[in-house]
């Protein structure tokens, strides 16, 4: 909300500079967005005194001018047409900014004439004044003075005012809180009755029946006859356009004035224009108002509108119609001052999408006692303004009971607060801010006043005694703490930090995707899973959740290819989707490589990416998060967004801990990217959790043996279709206390094998324990793994 | 034999030892002398003949000779093994200035680390984590957090939802991380300290808003601990994450539905010449929102407001990123632009630690 310096001061005595106040306002909650002064940067600008003014001897539309400054007389070369003798006027002297464009001021000659400074323009100096050509000072300027000791400026400020403060709706509440901070005093305000002249021939009827009474629990009006509606008093137009507010006519500016100086709306109804009692009443089924802003409006049951017996003449607390607004041509108005339902007003403004300074102030709350008081201080700035007599008030409802009061203990401001302030400045805070104190010691009565209706409990008088006593004398205390800090982690959240490290040492680039995708690719992507849906995506190609981390991953690496970037390797932790309802989600680490390993290298060391990189990736990580990979076992059971026969699972048991392979062409295709790209995806919450009972931290005793161990290689043939895996663990439970170490050296397939079958050697390591192995053992050894390799997967010793 | 004899033998062959040209002429030279046929050996048969007396002097004679030519060889040697190693070395060079076999490099997004920086801090002060679900009921994100029916969050203008479920629920996706401190205050007891990590939803989508951002929330609930701990807190959080020791902190008084009172922190910057600097400087950066948790949240957890009190904060994760780390715009933490991941990453052994040093 927006307020002039000069505007708070009428509720203010204060002596405070405009900085002091500003800061106060942040301080006491009250937020500055801003805070615009014509006046700033003008310091160096003086009023000055045309001596003469003739014409430029060299240009028809200059002239030379002899200004006298008090201290010195300048030759300045001005263009504008009422540069003429006699005249006080802003000069710049060489050396000053003009604020207009940002350009310091220099000495010159202008047509072969030398020019020592500038006579100002309202347009240069950036000041909002009336008129054509330089500024005109009134004759009484004294010359040699700054220009802001001469003109009048307002500074502008703006706040940012929460939701909850319904007492600073209006600059007379703003005042009030500074006040309370002591920044000055509260200038009282007068609300007394205006005498009614006469009985106001139009009468209130409160047609809002059956509960719903409550939209507009009160509803006041008053006639005032023999007004005239001319323009408004200059001062009233200058605070309305400093705001940003147009002046109409004295009638509207008066409301107008009122909402922003008193958060308290009010509507004048030329009074011709009306038929029979008004009063408050739910709109009928598509009846239709055309509102002040020009617009027709078609509004239902739920909405409030003050109607007369003709039909719907305002759209209550919002905005009024147009076909009763007042006019020059007013002699009579009906002024209506009223209470409306917040959530009411929000719904039908948002309903609407109207937001006038009305809705603002009733959808926040305005003082529910000031239906009466805002409606005599409207009279009383009526007849001095537009004169008239008024009739007395017209009521209907009543206003609801605001007061209660809050049981409160002095002592929670240090309990809640952390503040130690004595009970009587507490008192006294509170007693500021309108609040009456009853009660002694712990035992305090507090009522709140019937504009603080954001204020429930003792919780809030504890912030309201912070607020004003500043929230930055609360003294920092750092929080207590054990000596030494417990592990903040939980093991899942551990194993998950393992799992991002380890990846990025892996040269895997970590990046962060949406968890909304188009769903044509959730489609593809989610297999059994539900396709989980927004109701209202930000865009329709962001409208379902992820089923699965790749397709983000995968349209990413087809941008950054785009980019001429084709060796992509990223990787995101992060949640995937299973349903719609909270809990209904996993967390997953996928990778996706695309393009080659490394980039192209003298060396030859660079292969493009298959699907054992992405099975290492996830091997990777499972051994990060504690997994024993050597129990895992890989079967071709991959999902279908995978190719069929370049891909497989990693199981534990039964349990899929992960799934790689490289993506299927048809859904690279589908999402349009250039494979191949290969990914894995690895089930973070199936892992299996440390065991909670195990006991320190010693890992077995190391068995190093001190006798020799042997190395044998085997080559074997096998049908080209059996699992190299198949092969490796039938090695491997041959023996496994002598057989420590099986490595899978050399895969072969050609004519030396013959067609449909396939070489795979193997070179085991022997690791005799309690002896060096002789020669009859270890041929006994090697004729145990041939055996069990042929029981195993039909493979015979090459020959 | 006379000791002219063994002198002049002893002098041929140091003079052949020092001529030999390579070690195979050393290597010739010791079997010609000492050899089980050289000349010195051969010496040793004709002491047979001697007179004891003679024997002796003669044999210790030939011994000193010995020893010297086999030192004269072995030194000879060794100077033939150098200077052909060093012709070798000679031979064998390589370009070095040739490019090492390239590895990739991987990186941590900012995010991830930026939340593992708060957690390190946080830690110190004796904080868990804890998470909860993205997808929230309105219980969880709006009512318990004391909401009012008809509040603009919970309209389809702020927040995703989705379509009404059959139990009638309109779940959604969580605005804020502060469901999970219901969810942790209706799960265990006080004392109560977790921070809480983690996506949010918004629909909001421009230069300065994404429709997904995280945020980091703190939560503190026990029966003592007030504004003044806030306070410190944050300050001890603030000016150990930005790494300047006397950060300025500013409170103001603002609103949020779930505290009471309710705050905001600024920290002290400046924005001379359009560059934003953490620092003492005079201007302020509002970084915060914070407050004492709301009698109504505590009692929708079902614990009593005049008994347990606490502190709640909020922040947002890429904003606290942005400023430490200079990184200009938004949008461009969920572009996976692979520029940018390199450029604003971190190593993946970069592991924040307070004691051991949280940035590098």
């Amino acid at each position: 909300m927006k307020f002039t310096l000069s505007w708070l001061k009428d509720h203010l005595d204060t002596q405070a500079s405009l900085d002091e106040i500003s800061a106060k306002l942040t301080s006491t909650g009250l937020e500055v967005e801003s805070v615009t002064n014509p006046a700033a940067g003008l310091e160096s600008f003086i009023v000055a005194h045309i001596a003469e003014a003739k014409q430029h001897p060299n240009a028809d539309r200059l002239r030379l001018c002899t200004v006298e400054t008090g201290t010195e007389t300048l030759q300045v070369v001005c263009g504008a047409p009422n540069a003429r003798s006699g005249l006080k006027v802003v000069l710049a002297r060489p050396g000053v900014t003009i604020p207009a464009t940002g350009d310091v001021l220099k000495k010159g000659a202008i047509r072969g004439v030398e020019s020592q400074g500038m006579l100002c323009s309202a347009g240069e100096l950036k000041l909002p004044l009336e008129g054509d050509g330089i500024i005109e000072l009134p004759a009484d300027a004294p010359v040699g003075a700054p220009i802001t000791q001469v003109l009048n400026f307002d500074p502008v400020i703006e706040i940012n005012l929460t939701p909850n403060r319904v007492d600073a709706l209006g600059v007379y509440g703003i005042a009030r809180d500074l006040a309370a901070a002591g920044l000055g005093k509260l200038k009282p305000i007068n609300s007394a009755a205006v005498p009614g002249k006469f009985e106001s021939p139009r009468k209130v009827k409160m047609r809002l029946l059956g509960g719903d009474e409550k939209l507009c629990p009160q509803f006041v009006g008053r006639t005032i006859r023999g007004v005239k509606n001319p323009e408004s008093p200059k001062w009233l137009k200058d605070r309305l356009n400093a705001i940003g507010l147009r002046p109409v006519s004295a009638l509207v500016d008066i409301t107008q004035y009122l909402t922003i100086d008193l958060g308290r709306p009010l509507h004048a109804f030329d009074d011709a224009k009306l038929n029979g009692d008004v009063g408050p009443r739910l709109a009928t089924p598509g009846e239709a108002l055309a509102a002040l802003n020009g617009k027709t409006y078609t509004l239902d049951p739920s909405m409030v509108v003050i109607a007369d017996e003709a039909g719907a003449q305002g759209i209550a607390g919002i905005m009024g119609g147009e076909p009763t607004s007042v006019s020059e041509t007013t002699t009579t108005v009906f002024l209506e001052s009223a209470l409306f339902d917040p959530l009411n007003i929000a719904a039908t403004g948002r309903k609407l999408l109207i937001n006038s300074d009305a809705r603002y102030c009733f959808e926040r709350g305005v003082d529910p006692a000031s239906s009466v008081t805002g409606a005599e201080i409207a009279t009383r700035m009526i007849l001095e303004i537009c004169g008239g007599e008024a009739s007395s008030m017209v009521l209907g409802g009543a206003a609801p009971n605001h007061v209660r009061m809050i049981a409160f203990n002095p002592a929670r401001v240090k309990s809640l607060g952390g503040v130690e302030l004595p009970a009587a400045d507490i008192k006294a805070i509170l007693e500021r801010l309108g609040f009456v104190v009853a009660g002694s010691g712990d035992a305090w009565a507090v009522t709140p006043p019937s504009w603080r209706a954001d204020v429930e409990g003792w919780q809030d008088l504890v912030e309201e005694v912070l607020r004003i006593h500043g929230y930055d004398n609360i003294p920092p205390t750092p929080l207590p703490r054990a000596p030494m800090p417990k592990v903040a982690l939980t093991a899942q959240q551990r194993q998950m930090a393992f799992t991002r490290r380890s990846l990025a040492v892996r040269g895997l680039n970590e990046t962060t995707t949406w968890a909304f995708l188009p769903s044509a690719q959730a489609n593809l992507f989610r297999g059994d899973l539900p396709l989980v849906t927004l109701a209202n995506p930000i865009s329709s190609d962001l409208d379902a959740m992820r089923p699965s981390l790749i397709p983000n991953l995968a349209a990413a690496a087809g941008r950054n290819a785009a980019r001429g970037m084709n060796d992509c390797a990223l990787f995101e932790v992060g949640p995937r989707f299973e349903g719609t309802k909270p809990g209904q989600q996993t967390s997953v680490a996928a990778t996706l490589r695309s393009g080659h390993t490394t980039a192209r290298h003298w060396a030859g060391t660079r292969r493009a990416v298959d699907a054992l990189d992405a099975k290492a990736d996830a091997l990777a990580a499972l051994e990060a998060a504690g997994t024993p990979v050597s129990s895992l076992q890989t079967f071709k059971e991959a999902p279908n967004w995978y190719h069929p026969g370049r891909s497989g699972v990693l199981k534990l048991g039964n349990q899929v801990l992960a799934a790689f392979g490289e993506l299927h062409p048809g859904v690279l295709t589908a999402l349009d990217v250039k494979g191949p790209m290969v990914a894995c995806e690895v089930f973070l919450d199936r892992l299996p959790q440390p065991k909670k009972a195990k006991v320190g931290s010693a890992r077995p005793l190391l068995k190093a043996s001190n006798f020799q161990p042997v190395e044998r290689d085997f080559a074997f043939v096998v049908d080209a279709g059996v699992a190299a895996e198949s092969l490796l663990r039938a090695v491997r439970n041959t023996d496994k206390d002598l057989i420590t170490d099986i490595g899978l050296f050399d895969v072969y397939e050609g004519p030396h094998v013959g067609e449909g079958k396939k070489s795979l050697a193997v070179s085991v390591m022997l690791q005799p324990k309690d002896a060096t192995l002789t020669d009859e053992q270890i041929e006994g050894v090697a004729k145990k793994i041939v055996a069990s390799v042929e029981k195993a997967c039909g493979g015979k010793l090459r020959a | 034999m006379t000791n002219t004899t063994l002198t002049t033998l002893r002098d041929q062959i140091l003079a052949d030892c020092t001529a030999a040209p390579d070690i195979a002429a050393i290597e010739a030279l010791r079997v010609s002398a000492l050899g089980k046929k050289g000349s010195i050996t051969g010496l040793m048969k004709d002491l047979g003949a001697m007179a004891p007396e003679e024997r002796r002097a003669f044999g210790q004679q030939i011994n000193v000779v010995k020893d010297e030519v086999a030192a004269a060889l072995e030194s000879r040697k060794a100077v033939l093994e150098a200077a052909a190693l060093e012709a070798r070395l000679a031979s064998e060079s390589m370009d070095v200035t040739l490019p090492v076999r390239p590895e990739t490099k991987g990186t941590l997004h900012p995010i991830s680390q930026t939340m593992d920086e708060v957690a390190a801090i946080f830690a110190q002060m004796g904080f868990e984590i804890a998470d909860g679900p993205d997808i929230e009921d309105d219980f969880h994100n709006f009512t318990a957090l004391n909401f009012p029916p008809g509040h603009p969050a919970r309209e389809m203008h702020d927040t995703f939802f989705l379509p009404t479920a059959e139990d009638g629920q309109r779940y959604l996706l969580r605005t804020h991380t502060s469901p999970v401190q219901i969810r942790t205050m209706m799960s265990r007891k006080p004392p109560i300290r977790v921070i809480i990590p983690g996506r949010t939803y918004r629909c909001d989508y421009d230069m300065t808003h994404t429709p997904m951002f995280h945020q980091v929330e703190l939560l503190v609930i026990d029966t003592a601990t007030n504004m003044s701990h806030l306070r410190g807190c944050l300050q001890e959080f603030v000016r150990t994450y930005f790494g300047v020791d006397d950060l300025t902190t500013r409170f103001r008084p603002s609103f949020f539905p779930f505290t009471e009172p309710s705050a905001e922190m600024d920290i002290g910057c400046s924005r001379k010449g359009g560059e934003l600097k953490i620092g003492n400087y005079g201007d302020w950066l509002e970084i915060l929102g914070c407050g004492m948790v709301h009698p109504n949240v505590l009692r929708a957890c079902g614990l009593d407001p005049d008994v347990y009190q606490g502190f709640a904060a909020g922040m947002g994760i890429e904003r606290i990123a942005m400023l430490k780390y200079g990184i200009p715009d938004l949008r461009t933490f969920f572009e996976s632009d692979l520029r940018w991941l390199r450029h604003y990453g971190f190593a993946a052994l970069d592991i924040p630690s307070v004691t051991g040093g949280l940035t590098r």
